[in-house]
């Protein structure tokens, strides 16, 4: 909840705008981590692949809450390292050789012809590790972009954020949200008793033993979840809503998402043509969002306290876009720089372009509204 | 405002009708409260109001429920949220959103009320809760009884004209028991809401309610009227009426006041006596110790932080049964747990009968303590009762049919082949204690056996209790129900934050005690009675 704290009371008009008393859109969050994931998708030099980290570290480190969550980030990070380190595992072990500096060299397996092209062990280069950690550390990158959304948005206020055509899908992932933890405390009292029943808690029959009660708990407790739900008025809908509007609405939808999801594939994916980035995902959007509206007509709920849109989101989603921007042109004008050969190893180079991008994109950090120091969501 | 006309239900593969013919009148702006045995259709009665039965639950409604005008045979639960607020059983099941200020709002964001509209209605109903500091917490975090007012408030915020709760308090210490009824005393004199309110321990809400509607099951008519009167033949009574009743008053008392203000006579015939427990033997300080607890520590980890335990020291001895009191919270149920080894003490030592329980094997552990926990559905896992019973021979080495005849014993007439989901609550509490008993603990510990039980069913657990405490058995029950610790216990044990803060005879420790005196001694303070049954004997006696 946005807590208001006297902070700010005497600063002028201006900066109240820029520094309201609440917590910034999860929306917003999530467009600038998505523009910094595309800047990183569109480059694999390790620098600036280091600055994005370090630019996301440093907004997340500024701007994020208290909250369980918000340690998203260090825990992405780890699963980055571990990405890293297979990558590079697999391709000394599995890769196609690559010619150049010999590092170490690992027994070779002869596999029979029919295997042939698949290589196990033999000589594990310099180039080809240099690759592989180029290749990890991109993955790693967008990986790390994703923690810093979920660092700093709470993944329920995004999900109150959703169009009302799509809220029954919303309720869906909240009660599966808090229904894990209450499945793993289920597990916990389910073993416990096993113990006071003198029963061990291994092996097969041990696990069914466990299974079935915490399994005809949560059932119980959903069945009790839709009685509530279902008396505090859960899908009450107008009665406008028609069989073949309700279809029509859904197929629009749908049809939007689709070009919504291709267009998204073409923008992040370097080697797809041109056509099926921007444009298409504009036009997915459009029409998605056409479906969205044509499905919420039909809802006649309210929001209470809706996280507002105003100057600060459109400056931070703003950041996120530069940096994408800049590295989708940098990615045309200077290849070399941002996808520095590995074969011959050559050291990566700084291109400015991207950089100035990556460095407007840490401005969220001083754009944000500062959390209150209890704020929990 | 509620109009119940021959209305019968039946749910589908059930052979009888579990409500039938009834007909039932609740004018506008009363609180009615609904009692009855256990299994006796109450909550199908409130389902009733507001359309979960039969839209939700299934089965067959004959005749016509109406509420505020509407026919819950046209309007689903749903259409009528703006005009009935029901409350289950659990709110913490009933909770959609995850922060106290958006489960205040989901309900009317369901039924679409205007932003500005919502904003001020939350705001208004956090200061009736008296919850406005709590506003931004996670619902987990909330003590039960904060749980349970968000639960009202959540429903309160459309502004229905009809609230529904099925048994509020049960759960809850008598201090947060107070407070959800004061919640509900506002409501009913403030803002003119007709409430219906089922509940077992009645005690805690007769004095409240305007009109009892008593559900007496198995077919027999509904009876409603006001409760001075109905309370004279109800099949469940709290002690202040039952005492009412054995001194001949009338009007039957409801209060500890209105019955302290005709007690004086009673007072006087009863000054020359001296109460003594009718059932207990006192037990003698040398039976030998079963279990020793000293300088216990339990720490939780984050975010609670605060120690669960602080340093408790405790010994119990053969044949003597113990009540743990407390605040919800106070550290009962982690006393409990590492008694019987469930956690590791992060200080101090725990011994039963000289072996720490956590290092003991599972099945050494059955035979040197038992414990039935909160949810004795937990402990059951077969498909029968028979089969379950069998199986806690088996983990226990008993002789085969023990388990099933303890059960008999507890429960007589359940056919064995019932499945121990079908049970009503106290036969499965029964049940969980034939399967803990098989093993003939030397320690019995229960957390919380009373919750589900009516009185009846309170009085059988009572005899059992007793017979396994003159077997050399130790019992320790944690509980918040002061009757029961009244009637059956010899100790009682106070914990507060995690310490013990009173120990000693149950007469000494509840008397003293203004939020654990049973309404018997209430009333006849300041002379040292507990119980009904005392005062019965002592009647009798002189």
């Amino acid at each position: 909840m946005t807590t208001t704290a006297p902070r700010g009371v005497a600063t002028p008009a201006g900066a109240a705008v820029l520094r309201p008393l609440r917590s910034l859109h999860p929306g917003a969050w999530w467009l600038w981590a998505t523009g910094l994931a595309a800047a990183a998708s569109r480059t694999t030099n390790p620098l600036l692949l280091g600055l994005v980290l370090a630019v996301a570290g440093y907004v997340v480190a500024a701007r994020r809450t208290n909250a369980p969550w918000s340690r998203a980030y260090a825990f992405y990070l780890r699963m980055g390292i571990v990405v890293v380190g297979i990558r590079v595992v697999f391709a000394a072990l599995f890769g196609a050789p690559v010619p150049g500096h010999v590092l170490v060299t690992l027994p070779e397996v002869t596999l029979p012809d029919w295997a042939a092209g698949v290589r196990l062990g033999g000589e594990v280069t310099l180039e080809g590790v240099a690759g592989a950690v180029y290749a990890g550390l991109q993955l790693a990158t967008m990986l790390a972009c994703v923690g810093a959304a979920n660092a700093l948005a709470n993944p329920r206020r995004l999900l109150r954020a959703v169009p009302g055509a799509l809220y029954e899908v919303g309720v869906a992932v909240v009660v599966a949200l808090s229904f894990t933890p209450q499945l793993l405390e289920g597990v916990t009292r389910v073993r416990a008793a096993r113990r006071l029943r003198g029963r061990r808690h291994s092996g097969l029959r041990g696990l069914r033993g466990v299974a079935m009660p915490v399994l005809e708990g949560a059932l119980e407790r959903s069945v009790e979840l839709a009685a509530a739900m279902d008396a505090r008025g859960f899908g009450r809908t107008s009665t406008a809503g028609l069989a073949g509007q309700r279809a029509g609405s859904g197929a629009v939808t749908l049809a939007g998402l689709l070009g919504v999801c291709a267009g998204l594939y073409g923008l992040l994916d370097a080697q797809s043509p041109v056509a099926l980035g921007l444009p298409l995902l504009s036009a997915g959007a459009a029409t998605a969002a056409a479906g969205l509206w044509l499905g919420g007509r039909r809802s006649t709920r309210s929001r209470y306290r809706p996280d507002p849109w105003g100057l600060p989101e459109w400056l931070v989603s703003a950041c996120g876009v530069a940096a994408a921007t800049t590295a989708v042109v940098a990615s045309v004008v200077s290849p070399d720089a941002m996808n520095p050969s590995t074969s011959p190893l050559v050291a990566p180079t700084l291109p400015l372009l991207p950089v100035a991008g990556l460095l407007v994109a840490a401005l969220p950090a001083w754009l944000a509204p500062a959390p209150a120091p209890d704020d929990a969501a | 405002m509620i109009r119940f006309e021959h209305v019968s239900v039946r749910y589908p593969g059930s052979d009888h009708a579990v409500l039938s013919g009834v007909d039932l009148e609740i004018p506008e702006g009363e609180l009615a409260l609904v009692v009855g045995r256990t299994g006796s259709g109450k909550s199908t009665l409130l389902r009733c109001v507001n359309g979960l039965v039969p839209h939700f639950t299934g089965g067959l409604l004959t005749g016509r429920v109406t509420v505020d005008g509407r026919d819950t045979r046209d309007h689903r639960p749903r259409d009528l949220a703006d005009v009935v607020g029901w409350v289950g059983q659990d709110p913490l099941a009933g909770f959609v959103t995850d922060t106290v200020e958006e489960e205040l709002a989901y309900g009317m964001e369901s039924i679409g009320v205007a932003p500005d509209v919502m904003r001020r209605r939350v705001e208004e109903v956090l200061d009736l809760l008296g919850m406005a500091g709590e506003r931004g917490r996670p619902l987990v975090t909330l003590s039960a009884g904060q749980q349970q007012r968000v639960a009202i408030g959540s429903v309160l915020t459309p502004h229905p004209r009809v609230l529904v709760l099925d048994e509020p308090t049960s759960a809850l210490d008598p201090g947060a028991a107070e407070d959800v009824l004061a919640l509900l005393q506002r409501l009913v004199h403030d803002l003119g809401v007709t409430v219906l309110v089922a509940e077992h321990r009645l005690e805690r809400v007769v004095q409240y309610a305007d009109r009892v509607v008593v559900v007496p099951g198995g077919g027999a008519p509904v009876v409603s009227g006001p409760p001075a009167e109905v309370m004279r033949t109800a099949p469940v009574a709290p002690p202040v009426v039952e005492l009412g009743r054995l001194a001949g008053w009338s009007p039957l008392p409801l209060s500890v006041r209105d019955a302290r203000r005709r007690a004086r006579d009673l007072s006087e015939r009863l000054s020359a006596v001296r109460p003594t427990h009718p059932t207990s033997d006192v037990v003698p300080l040398a039976a030998p110790v079963v279990a020793t607890a000293s300088g216990v520590v339990v720490r939780y980890a984050a975010p609670a932080a605060r120690p669960a335990l602080r340093g408790v020291d405790l010994e119990l001895r053969a044949g003597e049964v113990v009540a743990l009191m407390g605040r919800n919270g106070a550290g009962k149920s982690t006393l409990l747990s590492a008694l019987v080894g469930l956690r590791r003490p992060d200080s101090g030592t725990v011994l039963v009968q000289g072996a720490d329980p956590q290092e003991l094997a599972a099945h050494d552990l059955v035979r040197r303590v038992g414990m039935v926990p909160q949810e004795p559905g937990d402990l059951l896992y077969a498909d029968s009762v028979a089969e379950e019973c069998r199986a806690a021979d088996g983990d226990a080495d008993a002789p085969p049919g023990t388990a099933l005849a303890v059960f008999a014993d507890l429960v007589p007439g359940v056919d064995p082949a019932t499945h121990p989901r079908d049970l009503s609550e106290g036969q499965r509490l029964a049940l969980a204690l034939a399967v803990v008993l098989a093993g003939r603990p030397p320690l019995v510990l229960l957390d919380e056996p009373t919750r589900g039980l009516d009185y009846p069913g309170k009085e059988r657990l009572v005899a059992v209790l007793r017979g396994l405490a003159s077997a050399g058995h130790a019992v320790l029950l944690a509980t918040h129900d002061v009757e029961l610790a009244a009637t059956l216990t010899d100790r009682t044990v106070v914990l507060a934050e995690g310490e013990v803060v009173s120990d000693g005879p149950s007469r000494e420790v509840v008397v003293a005690s203004p939020a654990f005196a049973p309404q018997v001694a209430k009333v006849l303070a300041p002379q040292r009675w507990l119980t009904v049954a005392e005062v019965a004997h002592a009647l009798r006696a002189g």
